[in-house]
């Protein structure tokens, strides 16, 4: 597969990218100050200067909003030349709209910070908890899918946005455990929660296939069940695997390798749905080199001109 | 279960699984919850690690993971942003029994703090010879001056030889030849992209926090003079002024300068 090169150069594959320039130009026209219908890798210092040194044909870079709270020195100065050249999506991981407390108001200050400095064409969290109290776990917990958890992510949603003044995205979460009071299921509590606040959907078609896996559902029955409309980008990772106390398997969402075949399997089914839509590959951990991720992201473009082209249909583009 | 609950069990191993927890399968759902309990204290370990890669790597991997999983408990972010995690870690290490035999570890931890603070420092570009120059040439009294440090600028004192503990294990200088007990202060600045830390006279070291707590030149300069005069390894030294402040402005070390403003109008 593609995503196991590790030179440095970009993977030069005949593709329907490269046989087909215009419907490259078709896909990368963004409407509307939102992400390109392109694939986009995920930006980390070990890939500044080469990023900046290759500008690489790619559809946008996607950070983490917390590492870039600082006052200066390095992130900030690659990340704002770095902005020069790519479009950005900004992708929260603390900011705990989950939790049982309010919003952090200084972090959305911080957010807000960002925002006006670096313009992304997307915010996006997750339908998480990381904090209570005072102790932030730099994890994304679970949360129970029932009528008081879902008001209060509905106010934090709300919060959020007339705080930063535009729409967020949020994530589909990877999860482990059930909770006995839940009393819907997670696509249900996501489409309300869409339906109330008219956040976009982040589906992360990784976590799809993690949480079926480890909650024995199944991943296409869960999709067709979700507002695809609302979708605004896609995230694709990969997971480790374990196994429960009963044997059964249990997927790991790490970030740490290369996109599973099933997960692949699953985008393509997305994105006979959606047509054409920014995506993410995301990778935190066991970071390969970025020609590996480029080629990575660029097989994910070649599935959505496979799409686009199959469907003959209008480009969803992230906004709707 | 509460969010209570749960949040408590993420961070003590001994308390049981919460109540209200399920798996499709039946299967017992505290296998599942140690998922989280490992992403929380793992992922903040590597936090740790990433800041202090010399201390693990004077004390080894195991011993720095088993000390650090101690701290992380003991000490969890109250912070989102991981960049400023790990302020109490320098302390807790001075507190830490097993790594007693390390008596610098502490230390060599507090010059790894001060470069993640250095490199996440606000930008500011730094004082020129012309405009300290012209400072000096405005017909004020000399010694009320002001230097004002750079952002990033950290002085870290020890009594043990950090700095080169510290260079070595970025493969400058031999490791054993290095008398441990020799006592340095480093400076750590970034004045561009990239964090320096350079070793500084006992002086030099006492002139900048002097500085940094807003003494003036005179003052800075003696409390300087008197640290310098003290007989470190059999020598005394003086503090040289002008050597000092060549030193801090050749590697961006200061920022400004200025006149208090109080009595000067």
């Amino acid at each position: 597969m593609a995503a196991q090169l590790d030179n440095e150069q970009p993977a030069r594959t005949v593709s329907t990218l490269s046989t087909l320039p215009g419907l490259r130009a078709k896909l990368a026209a963004p409407s509307g100050g939102c992400l390109p219908a392109r694939s986009g890798v995920s930006l980390k210092p070990a890939h500044f200067r080469r990023v900046l040194e290759t500008c690489p044909d790619i559809g946008f870079f996607e950070v983490h909003a917390e590492n870039y709270m600082v006052a200066g020195g390095p992130f900030h100065h690659f990340l704002g030349r770095i902005r020069e050249q790519h479009p950005l999506s900004l992708h929260g991981v603390g900011l705990s709209i989950g939790a049982e407390d309010p919003l952090d108001e200084a972090h959305l200050d911080r957010l807000d910070a960002l925002i006006k400095r670096y313009e992304p064409a997307s915010f996006s969290e997750h339908l998480a908890w990381s904090s209570h109290g005072e102790v932030f776990f730099n994890d994304l917990l679970p949360v129970p899918y029932e009528r008081a958890t879902l008001n209060r992510v509905c106010d934090h949603v709300d919060r959020v946005q007339e705080r930063l003044h535009r729409q967020m995205l949020l994530e589909n979460p990877s999860t482990y455990l059930e909770f006995e009071a839940s009393t819907m299921d997670e696509a249900s509590f996501l489409n309300e929660v869409i339906q109330r606040t008219g956040c976009g959907l982040l589906l992360d078609v990784n976590n799809v296939h993690v949480s079926c896996v480890n909650h024995g559902r199944d991943a296409l029955a869960y999709i067709s069940s979700l507002r695809l409309d609302a979708v605004g980008e896609i995230h694709l990772a990969g997971f480790a695997t374990d196994r429960d106390a009963a044997g059964a398997p249990l997927l790991i969402d790490t970030h740490g390798s290369p996109v599973d075949e099933a997960v692949w399997s699953l985008y393509a089914a997305v994105l006979a749905r959606t047509g054409p839509t920014p995506t993410l590959l995301e990778r935190d951990n066991d970071l390969p080199s970025l020609a590996t991720l480029l080629a990575e992201a660029r097989h994910a473009e070649d599935l959505m001109l496979a799409a686009f082209e199959s469907q003959g249909r209008g480009l969803c583009g992230g906004c709707s | 279960m509460t969010y209570a609950t749960f949040a408590a069990t993420l961070l003590a191993p001994e308390l049981p699984c919460p109540a209200g927890l399920r798996a499709w399968n039946g299967a017992d759902p505290a296998a599942r919850l140690a998922v989280h309990r490992n992403n929380v204290v793992s992922s903040l370990i590597d936090a740790v690690a990433d800041t202090f890669p010399v201390v693990q790597e004077l004390v080894g991997e195991e011993f720095f993971r088993a000390m650090a999983s101690v701290f992380v408990r003991q000490h969890p972010p109250r912070s989102r942003v991981l960049a400023h995690y790990g302020a109490e870690f320098a302390a807790f290490v001075d507190g830490f029994a097993p790594a007693r035999g390390v008596p610098y570890l502490a230390d060599v931890a507090r010059l790894e703090r001060a470069r993640v603070l250095a490199y996440h420092a606000a930008d500011a570009d730094p004082l020129t010879a012309e405009m300290l120059g012209v400072a000096m040439s405005s017909g004020e009294e000399l010694g009320r001056l002001q230097l004002v440090c750079h952002p990033s600028t950290s002085v870290v004192v020890s009594e043990y030889a950090i700095v080169s503990l510290w260079a070595a294990h970025q493969g400058e200088g031999d490791l054993s030849a290095i008398d441990v007990a020799l006592p340095e202060s480093a400076l750590v600045v970034r004045p561009g992209l990239d964090v320096l830390v350079l070793r500084l006279p006992p002086g030099a070291a006492r002139f900048v926090i002097a500085l940094q707590a807003g003494a003036g030149l005179a003052e800075a300069a003696a409390l300087a003079t008197e640290v310098a005069a003290e007989v470190v390894a059999g020598e005394a030294a003086d503090f040289d002024l002008p050597r000092a402040l060549a030193l801090l402005m050749s590697h961006g070390a200061l920022a400004s300068v200025h006149f208090p403003r109080s009595h000067s109008q």
